[in-house]
């Protein structure tokens, strides 16, 4: 009876401050997300098209090389203090590009680089992406045996 | 038999320990804030020189257990208890910095409720003859328990607005029975009383809500003290919590009007007044640094002026852990409720 009570007033209580607590602004944090996201996506399409036209490199490099320089600058901004900045206005929209792919890497990096080389910095260098890449890994395998049995 | 009690959770001091001294110490951002002027030292940095933050926070404890200890000439040798905690693993903040003090030492570990905690115990020390002076005290650190409790400092990402900023500061207060003769910086603040909180958990899991999670046991610590000692919110000054925030205590006063309580006029939240409006903090400051740094600066002084006569000091502590958060148990949270009194 007692539990049961409990369970009640619980409800009661969860839903009251759901009911009251300050939302995120989803609306404006898209904007922003689609804002940030697209300035990015533009310079790596900027980057790459340099690869492409000036140093004339073919298709396959010319992915490579553009993801070279985009985690090349998403570390440097995260190293120099601005990547943080960054993300709390946009978002989503540097998360998901590459460069927060980099960012992810980095800052535990630098922030476990005091506990030491091996336990610090190479046990913690994947704390944030190591699930992206253990299910993107997993997903590219199932989708690569599909496509296999497809064929 | 308990000679010392009232009602379930209320101890009364028969002779109520004095709080002689007090200094705190902030961090650079909440040097910022409205309350600057009133902490004794603002850091310009929040590693302070040393070769890490956890080492900066240790050092903040016991700088400000000096501090407070220098203000009415004492030395760590005259304490006979130190009594703190802080917020980081096997509080190490609190028992590296009681290796440099070389006083006897209990380690308190009540989250954010630990300055509440720690004058508690001190008093109950002081009164029951067990001490003639302890330090009360409490640290907490913004990078150490993002870093614990979050994410890397420079990863970039969003809070939700329900998130609070956990304070870089430290406080210190220096409690003695009524025979102390020393030199103080208090000559009237005393603790007649205080209330043992008991955990309260309405089912919160959001630790990006902690302030929702804590406001029921601040509610069921006022009722069971205005109950135990048989009076009402008009005998105090200002009802303080400690971290709520600006949505937790919207939830605390609500909770407290179910019970008949309009607490809205004398309801002080530390975590609301540390920070300005303009700095981005979603919904204020938290940690056991908040409470402990705003009562030994700002509280304690305003109720020595005699703008306050008597105050229920509640920090409050949200018991989560990073591995419970992950297990999707619930926040349960705490509150001990201190009544300072001016005499």
């Amino acid at each position: 009876m007692d539990n049961i009570q409990q369970t009640q007033a619980q409800k009661k209580y969860q839903q009251r401050v759901n009911e009251r607590m300050p939302k995120s602004k989803i609306a404006s944090q898209c904007l922003r997300a689609f804002i940030a996201g697209g300035l990015i996506c533009c310079i790596g399409q900027a980057v790459r098209a340099f690869g492409a036209q000036t140093l004339q490199l073919d298709e396959k490099n010319v992915a490579a090389f553009t993801s070279i320089v985009m985690v090349f600058l998403g570390a440097t901004l995260t190293g120099l203090g601005v990547y943080d900045k960054i993300g709390s206005w946009s978002g989503a929209g540097s998360i998901v590009p590459i460069t927060g792919f980099a960012n992810s890497i980095v800052s535990p990096a630098m922030e476990f680089k005091r506990e030491g080389y091996v336990m610090g910095v190479g046990a913690k260098l994947f704390s944030i992406a190591g699930p992206v890449l253990v299910y993107g890994i997993s997903a590219s395998v199932l989708v690569g045996l599909i496509a296999c049995m497809v064929r | 038999m308990k000679s010392k009690g009232i009602g379930k959770q209320t101890l009364v001091f028969t002779a109520p320990p004095h709080i002689v001294s007090a200094a705190a110490i902030v961090g650079d951002v909440e040097g910022e804030g409205p309350l600057a002027d009133y902490f004794d030292v603002v850091l310009q940095d929040d590693i302070w020189g040393e070769e890490s933050w956890e080492k900066a926070e240790r050092k903040m404890f016991e700088h400000a257990v000096r501090c407070a200890l220098d203000k009415a000439e004492l030395t760590p040798a005259k304490l006979d208890c130190l009594l703190g905690g802080d917020l980081l693993n096997q509080i190490i903040s609190a028992n590296f910095a009681a290796r440099e003090l070389q006083t006897p030492f209990l380690g308190l570990y009540g989250a954010c409720s630990t300055m509440a905690e720690s004058l508690l115990i001190g008093s109950m020390l002081v009164d029951g003859g067990y001490a003639a002076c302890v330090a009360c005290a409490a640290t907490s650190h913004f990078s150490t328990a993002e870093r614990q409790y979050r994410q890397p400092l420079e990863m970039g990402g969003q809070t939700t607005p329900t998130a609070q900023r956990t304070v870089t500061g430290a406080g210190c207060s220096i409690v003695t029975d009524s025979a102390y003769a020393g030199k103080r910086v208090f000559n009237h603040v005393h603790i007649p009383a205080a209330t043992i909180g008991r955990v309260v958990d309405l089912g919160i899991t959001d630790a990006a809500n902690m302030g929702a999670a804590m406001a029921p046991a601040a509610a069921d610590t006022l009722c069971v003290h205005l109950g135990d000692t048989g009076r009402g919110l008009d005998a105090y000054d200002l009802i303080v919590t400690g971290d709520l925030g600006t949505f937790g205590s919207e939830m605390f006063l609500s909770l407290c009007g179910d019970r008949g309580l309009d607490v809205a006029g004398r309801h002080f939240d530390c975590g609301c007044a540390i920070f300005g409006l303009d700095q981005k903090v979603d919904c204020g400051g938290s940690g056991c640094g908040c409470s402990a740094s705003v009562l030994n600066a700002y509280l304690l002084r305003r109720l020595e002026a005699g703008e306050l006569q008597r105050i229920l000091f509640m920090a409050t502590g949200a018991l989560l852990s990073t591995t419970s958060g992950m297990q999707n148990d619930s926040i349960p949270g705490i509150a001990h409720g201190v009544v300072l009194e001016r005499k």
